[in-house]
């Protein structure tokens, strides 16, 4: 396994009007080639913000974010995002239109070269159907499901998911789920996920970064994830000692 | 260990899979004629052609108040001598010069507007100087500086849509939401790439209430500003149709006028700002 991410000692700041507030402190990780790595914390730990760095939307203030050696600067298409917000899609575009249209302008693929890549991405999220449908049609599972197409279909380094679940409700969420877990056995494509629900990061990844609030830092690194299964109780067992190292301890450093 | 029970009931039968009226009605004719807006409208206009007619007659006085089958006489004749079609494609001429013009201007202000900061506050002090402002008031101002022809109806019908247009463009791109903006530059587009292809197509329904007001504020300022003076280079517009015709105390050729006016009014905002708006932002299910 190669080191495809690193992420070494980031800091990251942000200005509001009235102050400068950390994020993040020194934070430091790596991730692999065809990790499940999840980000998981309560709010105020950063993990958003976190990936938005990686995604090149943020800037550090101490540190590096390096993909494949390079170091990331600005946002681009080796980096595709998938965010929570229903309105990531462009409305004014189909489905097909939604998947081809990054593969045209950041790939500079033909048209037909772009339709036929979409076109087999949206079949593997079972929205085949709907390739010519405007995106308003959908349902939230739905526009979820193109936004991945859409990610995957670039083929990107890595893929960034920032709690693309989260506005679903539980029924479709569990099923969105597993169908991600599906598609990475398919194409093992490298996923960096961002998520408050723990059960939700032990049916994800195969590793948990866990951060700490006020400001973001690493508590601790969970790996072999996917060793664990919901059938014998080991899930259940990881996730309640998951949950006692983040919410029991009493406070934080500080 | 106890265990739940799952009682199963038998939902799918033949029967109501053969017949999709269980969960569906076709709608009745007249239930649907009466769906439909553009009828509904049609009707109501129908209904004030009668009002006119009806009132017209009983008053009797042409020169107050002609009758509307008066009206459609008078503008049968001037559309068969050509005098209200030269005229109408006069005052249209000019109003698409002045609109086109106003709306490029205001494009370059926005551009300008959303890449520095120092344009937004020059649009925005300009718009809240100038957006109360008549453009009819102008005019005078318009006669000396540009003389009496197009070039000052030209003028001010800038003014009448550059303000509507520039404000409503740039209060659509401050409208594009953070996630489309972040989606645009993850795809790698910057500069006049990332405009064109995000921020221009998911700004327009603001964009498009720009031009549809630009529209009715050039329209309106046209047809007052021939009204006015009118004549340029000895051939007026429709305004100055008016204004002749009430000078001739031919009522029925003003009223022709007016409906000329409305009638080009009402083609423009319902054929082609419609079909515009339904063409994008309904297919594409977007609203302001």
């Amino acid at each position: 396994m190669t080191t495809l991410l690193d992420v070494s000692a980031v800091t990251l700041r942000y200005k509001t009007p009235t102050s400068l507030v950390t994020a993040t402190e020194r934070v430091s990780f790596s991730v692999d080639q065809s990790d499940r790595f999840v980000l998981l914390g309560p709010s105020g730990c950063g993990k958003s913000t976190l990936l938005k760095a990686v995604g090149g939307y943020h800037a550090p203030s101490e540190g590096h974010i390096r993909i494949k050696g390079r170091e990331v600067t600005e946002p681009g298409a080796d980096r595709m995002m998938v965010f929570q917000e229903f309105d990531q899609l462009l409305p004014w575009k189909t489905v097909l239109e939604n998947v081809m249209f990054p593969l045209q302008v950041a790939r500079s693929m033909s048209k037909a070269e772009a339709r036929d890549r979409a076109r087999a991405y949206i079949d593997k999220v079972r929205l085949t159907k709907f390739a010519d449908s405007y995106t308003h049609t959908l349902s939230g599972g739905m526009k979820q499901r193109v936004a991945i197409a859409r990610g995957m279909a670039m083929e990107p380094d890595i893929l960034l998911m920032d709690e693309p679940f989260a506005a679903l409700d539980a029924l479709t969420r569990r099923q969105m789920q597993d169908e991600l877990l599906q598609l990475w056995q398919d194409t093992r494509f490298t996923v960096m996920f961002v998520t408050h629900s723990i059960a939700e990061a032990i049916k994800i990844g195969n590793r948990i970064l866990l951060l700490s609030p006020h400001p973001g830092r690493v508590k601790a690194e969970v790996r072999d994830v996917d060793q664990v299964s919901a059938a014998d109780g080991s899930a259940a067992q990881l996730e309640r000692q998951i949950h006692d190292l983040l919410f029991a301890e009493p406070g934080h450093r500080e | 260990m106890s265990q739940a029970r799952i009682l199963m009931h038998d939902v799918a039968d033949a029967a109501t899979q053969n017949d999709p009226s269980a969960a569906e009605r076709q709608l009745g004719l007249a239930e649907r004629l009466w769906g439909n807006a553009t009828l509904r409208k049609s009707l109501l206009i129908l209904v004030l052609a009668v009002v006119w007619q009806v009132y017209a007659t009983a008053l009797d006085n042409p020169l107050l108040f002609p009758t509307l089958t008066e009206t459609l006489a008078t503008m049968l004749d001037r559309v068969r001598d050509g005098t209200l079609p030269a005229r109408a494609l006069t005052s249209v001429k000019v109003l698409l010069m002045g609109y086109a013009a106003g709306s490029l201007l205001a494009a370059a202000l926005t551009m300008v507007a959303i890449n520095t900061r120092l344009g937004t506050d020059f649009l925005e002090t300009m718009t809240a100087m100038f957006n109360p402002l008549p453009a009819i008031a102008l005019l005078p101002l318009a006669l000396i500086w540009f003389g009496l022809g197009n070039g000052s109806l030209v003028f001010v019908l800038i003014h009448s849509v550059l303000w509507a247009v520039a404000l409503n463009t740039h209060s659509g791109f401050l409208g594009v939401s953070r996630t489309l903006r972040m989606v645009g530059r993850n795809y790698g587009l910057k500069g006049f790439r990332y405009v064109a292809m995000i921020l221009i197509p998911a700004a327009f329904p603001s964009i498009l209430t720009g031009l549809k007001i630009g529209w009715a504020f050039a329209w309106r300022t046209l047809i007052a500003a021939e009204l006015v003076f009118g004549v340029s280079s000895g051939q007026g517009g429709l305004g100055w149709f008016i204004f002749e015709n009430r000078n001739l105390l031919d009522i029925p050729a003003v009223f022709a006028g007016l409906l000329t006016v409305i009638i080009i009014g009402l083609v423009v905002e319902n054929l082609v700002f419609r079909t515009i708006e339904r063409r994008t932002l309904h297919r594409w299910g977007v609203h302001h």
